[in-house]
């Protein structure tokens, strides 16, 4: 670790507290954001995830190596950690830490995206099923049984075994389509008794589309289920992009990601466990503050379903 | 009741169906096909043709189609192109073995995920209740396959207590008595069990801890409590059986859950179950073993999600759907 590395880090632990910070000033005067700040666990989440995601902007600062960089294979293999190397070196000498750094960026880039996908395809599905019903709500729910019924990582394992050497983007685009089922209930549960709303009827007597009346009027108001689903999802999809990994069927090296980092370092379990552990520590810390953030979101924005 | 079973069974079985119909189109689009010759060492190109003619896979796609739904009526899967036995065979082998570790790992899930829960609701928002909900909340966010290394690392190089993977010991197993072969078993079983059911317990306890709380600010339990009786009672006799109905979805919701959890958890403890076997026959292009494990995989789903709707309709006559 370097001065410029230790300054990366205050800054980005420094922009994790300004944002909780900020958000907790703007919360005084709304409820929501007020029932939000009554978990303690999601402040902090907040912060993590702050912090965690401007460690990976600053990954060029943050990262004293270059992460596929081998130092020296002889002689800095499997070192424990230390000063100089604050999460040790795995097995072909690279720096643990800056691994780490970088992995975050394509650790939470393959989740925020993904989960885009899913939550879109969710979204209109759920929509176009709640507000249609009939034929068409026959149709997209009976696909969602199916797509529900075959565990997620099955699919998965089977696309992305069948397909060798899937690229990233691909990758990205597979997992979104294949996280989409449970949105769309959620969604359509939503809408159905959004739709019969007056305001809904209302708009539909003014002659709107039902495109407009769908993305204007009642997809705005069940975002709810949207949003906390937003949030559970990126953390599933962390979980699963490193199980995959863990497989040798997600990233491929030597990009690091944090799956990948721990199936490298899964054959030196017993003499360098530091370059399995830390990946895998920072796995459950990040997905960890999703689920803490999700949890007050949805008392934040559902009163009515009050975990206590 | 009648009827309204015999519509969600004929539902089940049409997912069922549909699984295998996309598993089976899926494989057939993919690109690259078993029996490709090894890189680098030459095959005689009439064997290869001979052994694709042998398996069917020459014929047109809905002719191999048919005749695959055909032979599955009959409980024919197929024979396994990577195994020397038929894809049936391959999969009674390894069922065995996953419903043992679901088995010992539900019992581990609901066990310690209802003891907590309960503990954490009689005492909510204090310190150990906090403590107990942060912990839960890390150990179900880690991946699983990690959580397994972490104890294989700790409990099997470190300490030495439990054997590093496998179903049993390889060398000494065969001259065991039959208490030592069970003890051998049970010893062997102990980390991979202990993995899937830890994370199993604090989704259990983070659920079960909401559950209660929220029976806790009913009418029935204020009455229960103005009544005298003491809190152990209420919260354990009162409040827990209402409490518990939620509990009957979870149980129909582990299964993919231990079915997901276990490919993962199977291969880092070499454990020859259905997830491992399902991972392997995907690597060597086993399409008919690919194929069953999906139905199999599937069929437990949703029998699983089945079972927990026709035993909350029995537990709970409100949520009974009366025939249309």
């Amino acid at each position: 670790m370097n001065p410029r590395a230790w300054l990366a880090v205050t800054l980005a632990i420094a922009a994790g507290l300004a944002a909780v910070a900020l958000l907790r000033r703007r919360a005084a005067g709304r409820p929501a954001w007020r029932r939000f700040f009554r978990h303690p666990p999601a402040a902090i989440g907040i912060a993590l995830l702050v912090s965690v995601t401007a460690l990976a902007l600053l990954a060029p600062l943050a990262a004293p190596y270059a992460p596929a960089a081998q130092l020296d294979i002889i002689g800095l293999q499997n070192q424990a950690p230390s000063l100089l190397h604050p999460m040790g070196t795995d097995l072909y000498s690279r720096d643990v830490w800056s691994r780490l750094v970088y992995g975050a960026r394509i650790s939470l880039a393959i989740g925020a995206l993904a989960m885009a996908v899913a939550v879109t395809v969710g979204a209109v599905v759920g929509a176009l099923a709640g507000y249609f019903r009939r034929s068409v709500d026959a149709v997209l729910m009976r696909l969602v049984d199916v797509g529900l019924a075959v565990p997620r990582m099955f699919i998965l394992l089977m696309i992305v075994a069948l397909w060798e050497g899937l690229s990233l983007p691909m990758l990205v685009l597979v997992i979104g389509l294949t996280g989409w089922f449970a949105t769309s209930r959620l969604v359509r549960a939503e809408v159905l008794s959004l739709r019969e709303r007056g305001f809904v009827e209302s708009a539909r007597a003014l002659g709107a589309s039902p495109a407009r009346v769908i993305f204007r009027h009642v997809l705005p108001n069940a975002a709810a289920p949207i949003v906390i689903s937003a949030a559970l999802g990126i953390g599933n999809v962390i979980l699963l992009e490193s199980g995959l990994s863990f497989l040798g069927l997600g990233v491929a090296p030597p990009i690091p990601s944090w799956g990948n980092m721990i199936a490298d370092g899964a054959s030196e379990l017993a003499t360098a466990p530091w370059s399995t552990l830390f990946p895998g520590l920072a796995i459950g810390l990040v997905v960890m503050a999703l689920n803490a953030v999700a949890d007050a979101l949805r008392d934040a924005l559902d009163p009515s379903q009050e975990t206590a | 009741m009648g009827a309204w079973l015999a519509r969600r069974s004929l539902a089940a079985l049409a997912i069922v169906l549909a699984v295998v119909t996309f598993t089976f189109l899926l494989i057939h689009l993919a690109p690259g096909s078993p029996f490709l010759p090894p890189p680098g060492r030459p095959v005689d190109p009439d064997a290869l043709l001979r052994t694709r003619h042998t398996f069917g896979l020459d014929r047109p796609l809905p002719v191999q189609y048919v005749r695959y739904l055909a032979a599955l009526l009959t409980g024919d899967f197929g024979p396994s192109y990577s195994r020397h036995e038929t894809a049936a065979a391959a999969l009674a082998g390894a069922i065995p073995n996953t419903l043992l570790l679901a088995g010992a790992a539900l019992v581990i899930d609901f066990s310690l995920g209802l003891a907590l829960g309960c503990w954490q609701a009689a005492r909510a928002r204090r310190a150990g209740d906090v403590i107990a909900g942060s912990v839960t909340l890390f150990i179900a966010s880690l991946p699983t396959f990690w959580l397994a290394l972490v104890l294989l690392l700790v409990f099997g190089e470190r300490l030495r207590w439990f054997p590093v993977g496998g179903l049993s010991d390889p060398v000494t197993y065969a001259a065991l008595p039959w208490i030592g072969k069970l003890g051998d078993r049970a010893w062997h079983l102990a980390l991979p069990a202990l993995t899937l059911g830890l994370v199993g317990a604090a989704g259990t306890a983070r659920y079960q801890r909401a559950a209660l709380l929220e029976v806790l600010g009913r009418d029935f339990v204020r009455t229960a409590r103005a009544k005298g009786l003491r809190e152990r009672r209420v919260l354990l006799v009162h409040a827990l059986r209402n409490a518990l109905l939620p509990f009957i979805t979870l149980a129909g919701l582990a299964f993919p859950f231990l079915l997901t959890g276990a490919v993962l958890v199977e291969t880092v403890f070499a454990w020859p179950g259905m997830g491992k076997l399902a991972a392997d026959a995907i690597f060597s292009r086993d399409y008919p073993l690919v194929t069953a494990s999906a139905v199999i995989g599937s069929a437990m789903v949703v029998t699983g999600s089945l079972l927990a709707d026709v035993l909350y309709a029995v537990a709970d006559p409100r949520t009974r759907v009366p025939a249309p």
